[in-house]
């Protein structure tokens, strides 16, 4: 069996979760999936999940697991675990999941794969096994993991490489069932106070229609002018990439990545970026993408539609002199 | 305070990498190395609490021989000491065994805090700092933004973890803690001549690993990536590409 652990905030359930739904049910061949969620009070959340083409949806209750902390969750899921016995469990890669299921993985002592883009069933005897694709080097080279040891094995996959749309519904609604989990709440050490949002987001760059973005190649703060002629001239966005960003350059609601925004525009121009995953994760989905950047070798190139390999100091001018014409 | 600062030696960020003739690992000769950036993050961070707070720093780290280089550096960016757990199959080994032989050479010293960065820039699976706090049974947060100690007693964290799109946490937990930092939380400093000077003389202790542990995954398969776009390359001078470049979004892609 198949376990899919759904993730939910503030009463919404989070989009990832069907993209793991879609990865476990490619996974599953002949074997059923289940989706877990945990939490308090998330009936109607496993109603929604329920939707889904799966065997059945275990709800694990409990106030001890609201707010999320990763001692809760990896306590809940290791009872979980051990009564379902699923052969592998499959989560999306998200900053939440990112805080609990090492630490699941290293309770349980199971392999833990994290991030991947990609399964494959290589043929061997006496029956097949599992490659887990994921990128390696800030994208520059592509890895097939194998997990070791016994069951069961953890996989978080990354976001937007499974469709949410290609999850199977099912013709009707699953089964909803609680799973006896006890939890010690004064056993947990973490205390969350509420999430929040920093300052006014004065750009919001997932409207946007056209986004220049820069990376470590603008080099200075001060070249950014550079940059800003070119948005100006397409009527288009600043952003940038982490580092820029990390350096107080530009503020971090320009940030476009797995910890600022994604977007998916008409237009994504990346100049001096490299196209490390954090990034990509960000704009992959962008129409039309180019890059232009000094290195032929850089992963930003994989994804592009259009690139340039030079220096865009150069590069970037001769753009703005074209955009008058 | 005495706080650990658990470091790894990448290959350097602005080189290619080569495979090894295995293909499922880098070659390490003719390779240039250097200190993870988000472990730089993390060590700064444990400066800057040192500064605040008084204490010590310990900086460790798990791999070959050349491993010793960026400690060294750490050292000269103001740690006090070292451990280097000395292995030569450490450096591409995976989580689960690197933070088995971290927590046997670092489970005897009584650290406060324990700092990594929340990934590395080669494998970059983020599991390492976590599961070294399972194995310690200390309580951890990642991605961190943001550090605050208060002295008490009993001593307290307050720290800041990082969600996604602009969203961030504040999240209180007892101390000794594990905490996994993010990039951007300060501003790196660099060595200083005289930092360089004095960390020559300042202790690393060499540790074979104790603590075994079997691995649970295995690099398969290492290579350059499948593209699944086909992307056009505008050659020329930078004027000629320029041009071009302006004219296939007018005319072909239709983006302006």
């Amino acid at each position: 069996m198949i376990l899919v652990i759904a993730e939910h905030r503030g009463g919404k359930l989070n989009r990832a979760s069907w993209e793991a739904v879609a990865a476990a049910q490619q996974l599953a061949a002949s074997q059923p999936v289940a989706i877990a969620v945990l939490g308090s009070n998330i009936g109607s959340i496993a109603t929604e999940l329920a939707a889904a083409q799966v065997q059945e949806v275990v709800t694990l209750d409990s106030p001890a697991l609201e707010p999320y902390t990763p001692d809760g969750f990896t306590a809940a899921l290791q009872q979980a675990i051990d009564q379902l016995k699923p052969s592998i469990v499959v989560l999306p890669h998200t900053y939440q999941t990112r805080d609990f299921a090492p630490k699941l993985a290293a309770r349980l002592d199971r392999a833990l794969i994290t991030d991947v883009t990609g399964i494959k069933l290589e043929p061997r005897a006496p029956s097949p096994e599992l490659r887990f694709v994921r990128p390696m080097f800030q994208g520059k080279l592509t890895a097939d993991v194998a997990p070791e040891g016994p069951a069961p094995h953890i996989v978080t996959v990354q976001i937007g490489s499974f469709r949410a749309d290609a999850a199977a519904k099912g013709a009707s609604a699953a089964p909803v069932r609680a799973l006896a989990v006890t939890i010690d709440a004064a056993a947990i050490r973490q205390k969350p106070e509420p999430p929040f949002q920093e300052a006014r987001q004065a750009v919001d760059l997932s409207q946007a229609e056209r986004i220049v973005s820069v990376g470590r190649g603008i080099k200075e703060a001060d070249k950014l002018p550079v940059a800003q002629g070119l948005a100006t001239a397409l009527h288009a966005e600043l952003a940038a990439s982490r580092p820029i960003c990390d350096a107080g350059w530009l503020p971090m609601e320009r940030q476009v990545g797995s910890s600022g925004q994604t977007v998916a525009p008409k237009l994504y121009l990346a100049l001096g970026i490299s196209g490390a995953i954090q990034h990509l994760v960000g704009m992959k989905g962008s129409q039309t993408i180019v890059a232009i950047n000094k290195d032929a070798d850089a992963p930003i190139f994989e994804v592009a539609d259009y690139g340039i390999v030079g220096d865009l100091f150069e590069i970037v001018p001769a753009m703005i002199e074209a955009l008058k014409a | 305070m005495k706080i650990a600062v658990c470091i790894k030696q990448v290959q350097s960020r602005d080189s290619q990498p080569r495979l090894d003739e295995a293909r499922t690992w880098i070659r390490a000769q003719d390779a240039a190395f250097e200190m993870n950036e988000p472990d730089a993050y993390a060590l700064e961070e444990s400066l800057r609490l040192k500064e605040k707070h008084g204490g010590e720093v310990v900086v460790c780290s798990a791999g070959p021989a050349r491993v010793a280089q960026v400690l060294r550096e750490a050292l000269a960016r103001g740690a006090d000491r070292a451990i280097h757990v000395q292995g030569d199959t450490l450096a591409a080994a995976d989580a689960f065994v690197v933070s088995a032989a971290l927590a046997g050479a670092m489970k005897d010293e009584t650290f406060d805090l324990i700092l990594t960065g929340l990934q590395s820039d080669d494998q970059g699976f983020g599991q390492t700092g976590v599961i070294l706090a399972e194995r310690l049974g200390l309580p951890h947060a990642t991605i961190i933004m943001d550090v605050q100690v208060s002295a008490g007693p009993p001593a307290t964290l307050r720290v800041k973890r990082e969600l996604e799109a602009g969203w961030f946490q504040w999240v209180g937990m007892p101390l000794p803690a594990v905490l996994t930092i993010q990039s951007g939380i300060n501003q790196l400093r660099y060595a200083t001549l005289k930092g360089i000077m004095a960390a020559k003389k300042k202790e690393i202790r060499v540790a074979a690993p104790e603590a075994v542990a079997a691995p649970r995954q295995r690099i398969v398969a290492l290579y350059a990536p499948e593209k699944s776009k086909k992307t056009q390359l505008i050659g020329g001078s930078p004027a000629e590409a320029a041009k071009e470049l302006v004219r296939k979004l007018r005319e072909e892609a239709r983006v302006i």
